[in-house]
């Protein structure tokens, strides 16, 4: 037991600098504020003049791609200190920052389908900059499990992993202007240069949506990352036996 | 209820419905973990001098 207490707990820093206590709080509260925000979304907040009642999904729809990129960048970030210091835990936590990056891309993608299929009567369009762009991205983060697991476990693994990730935030600032840059498109801009172009009880659901989001994804992030810590410890100890 | 109201209650409700599925499946990486936890712990005394 002391062995495993020993190789664990190095790994196991999620225990002492974000414990069980705070990391459900932080899953209870990000919940409850999903759940308030959806709830505003249906019955308080005005229907948009253009789309009408279909618009309530850009509440789920955006603040749900904009914490899959805020994953890819943790990623990354990850990644770059992993490269700067050469530290190993820092592959787990870019790893797992990438694995719930793609989990909210699936999300984004399939409620960007329902969305266009409401609004414009297609679930896809090929010619939108927008959509093709954010499908390269999740597309570039997708191969990246393909990559790690086609390498032995250990230093290279992880250094190859980081260079990818991080050459993977290039895109995310290109997925995001694509749409402000585009000379045509059918994707609505709502975030604009002269601030967002909604009501303020608009942008107040949107908020909290957007605030729930992050904190469930920071929830799973932090689940995920004790689960791979403890996976690895108890994959060290095995070798080590 | 109109064609846009069952459109966005069945985008909210796949969001539940992929969070919830990831949450099952990751309870079931929990409890192998629990497992193999209390497999080493077992294990440990055996191995030693």
């Amino acid at each position: 037991m002391t062995e495993l207490v020993a190789i664990a707990r190095p790994r196991l820093r999620v225990r002492t600098r974000w414990g069980p206590p705070a990391a459900a709080v932080l899953a209870a509260a990000s919940s409850i504020t999903v759940l308030a925000g959806s709830a505003l979304a249906f019955y308080w907040v005005p229907s948009e003049a253009d789309q009408g009642f279909s618009q309530r999904i850009f509440y789920l729809h955006v603040p749900i791609a904009l914490t899959s990129y805020a994953c890819f960048g943790a990623g990354a970030w990850k990644g770059f200190r992993l490269v700067q210091r050469g530290e190993l835990r820092h592959d787990l936590e870019s790893y797992t920052a990438v694995h719930i990056g793609v989990i909210f891309g699936v999300l984004t993608l399939v409620t960007g389908s329902i969305w266009a299929r409401v609004s414009w009567g297609i679930w896809w369009s090929w010619g939108e900059d927008q959509l093709v762009l954010y499908l390269v991205v999740f597309l570039f983060y997708c191969t990246y499990f393909m990559l790690r697991f086609s390498i032995d476990a250990g230093v290279r693994r992880a250094r190859v992993c980081a260079v990818y990730a991080m050459f993977g935030a290039v895109l995310v600032p290109v997925s995001f202007l694509a749409i402000r840059l585009a000379p045509r498109y059918i994707h609505p801009v709502v975030f604009t240069t002269h601030g967002a172009q909604m009501a303020r009880s608009m942008l107040l659901v949107f908020g909290v949506m957007f605030a729930g989001l992050l904190g469930l994804g920071a929830s799973l992030y932090r689940t995920e990352l004790a689960g791979r810590r403890i996976d690895h410890a108890l994959r060290t100890l095995r070798s080590e036996a | 209820m109109t064609t846009a109201e069952k459109y966005v209650t069945a985008a909210y409700l796949v969001f539940l419905g992929i969070v919830l599925l990831y949450v099952v499946i990751y309870a079931g990486k929990v409890a192998r973990l629990e497992r193999d936890v209390t497999e080493a712990v077992e294990r440990v005394p055996e191995s030693r001098p």
